[in-house]
């Protein structure tokens, strides 16, 4: 049941990959990036990952969707054509670099796919961990993982410092964000006293 | 079938490498985003995996500063798109090439 669920939602979220990646429009890149968000949010249900996939809809969700939708409202659709080839700048790649770029690829694949499969022979660490924590003081619903209290015992003990600077590097994008996204003043001011 | 650390890993890698190839082959700096949000949710699955089959908690406390480094890349990035678009009127990347040599 519990692959069922998984298989279900990891192929949603891999089409809506792919529709972001192929749709010509932006719009509808957007709604399969939504499609694919909210799956990944599916997958860390299934995961014991509770608080984490509610973030996820909220954040991504929620916030990020928003963002990508004003943008692409503000900036013209109309944009010239499809992006995907054609009216590539430069001259077309010859045979033999296209054939270089196909072997690069498949390469690049393969390293992935057995480092992947290579770290599954490691032995992992942390098992004794495992029953510390399934018998754990936040384990009263049987499994302990996953729990919104662990998250916060980890992050307000261990995790403390790198939680308060991601607090600073939000408030840095916040500030960066608004100076880069404004119209400049200067000019506004300089347009005025010209005419 | 049981759900195995496996499953998570093939759906992870396969959604990092649409994002890769998304980010190759598109010029729209928008959609180019949308395909980095792909790579990191890609990343944040599998730490998510990791987590549920170790299992060790920590790997969800990686994933919120994950999620928070992305929020904050989206916006500075989103920003600047639209100072792209103000100055050069295009958001197709190949067309910004003033400092290109």
């Amino acid at each position: 049941m519990e692959f069922v669920v998984f298989a279900l939602f990891a192929v949603l979220a891999v089409l809506g990959a792919i529709g972001v990646v192929v749709a010509r429009n932006p719009v509808h890149s957007a709604v399969a990036l939504l499609v694919s968000l909210l799956s990944v949010a599916a997958l860390f249900l299934v995961l014991w990952a509770e608080f984490i996939a509610v973030v996820q809809i909220m954040v991504y969700a929620g916030g990020v969707m928003v963002l990508f939708l004003f943008v692409i409202m503000l900036v013209d659709l109309e944009q010239r054509g499809f992006d995907l080839g054609a009216g590539r700048i430069g001259p077309r790649p010859s045979a033999f670099e296209r054939g270089l770029w196909s072997v690069a690829a498949v390469a690049f694949g393969a390293l992935v796919v057995s480092l992947m499969v290579r770290s599954l022979d490691l032995p992992l660490p942390g098992a004794d961990r495992a029953t510390t924590m399934l018998q754990g003081p936040y384990a009263a619903d049987g499994r302990g993982l996953g729990n919104t209290e662990w998250i916060g015992m980890l992050l307000y003990t261990d995790w403390l410092i790198p939680f308060e600077l991601a607090s600073v590097l939000l408030l840095v994008a916040i500030i960066g964000a608004v100076v880069l996204a404004r119209r400049d003043q200067a000019d506004e001011y300089a347009g005025k006293g010209a005419a | 079938m049981t759900l195995a650390i496996e499953h998570v890993l093939v759906a992870s890698a396969l959604m990092l490498t649409v994002g890769m190839v998304g980010l190759l082959i598109r010029r729209n700096a928008i959609v180019m985003f949308m395909a980095v949000e792909l790579v990191l949710n890609a990343a944040n699955l599998n730490l998510i995996g990791f987590s549920r089959f170790l299992p060790d908690p920590v790997g969800q406390v990686f994933v919120v500063f994950v999620i928070v480094i992305a929020a904050a890349e989206v916006a500075v990035g989103l920003a600047i798109v639209l100072a792209l678009y103000r100055n050069r009127d295009t958001v197709m990347v190949d067309e910004a090439s003033t400092m290109k040599w």
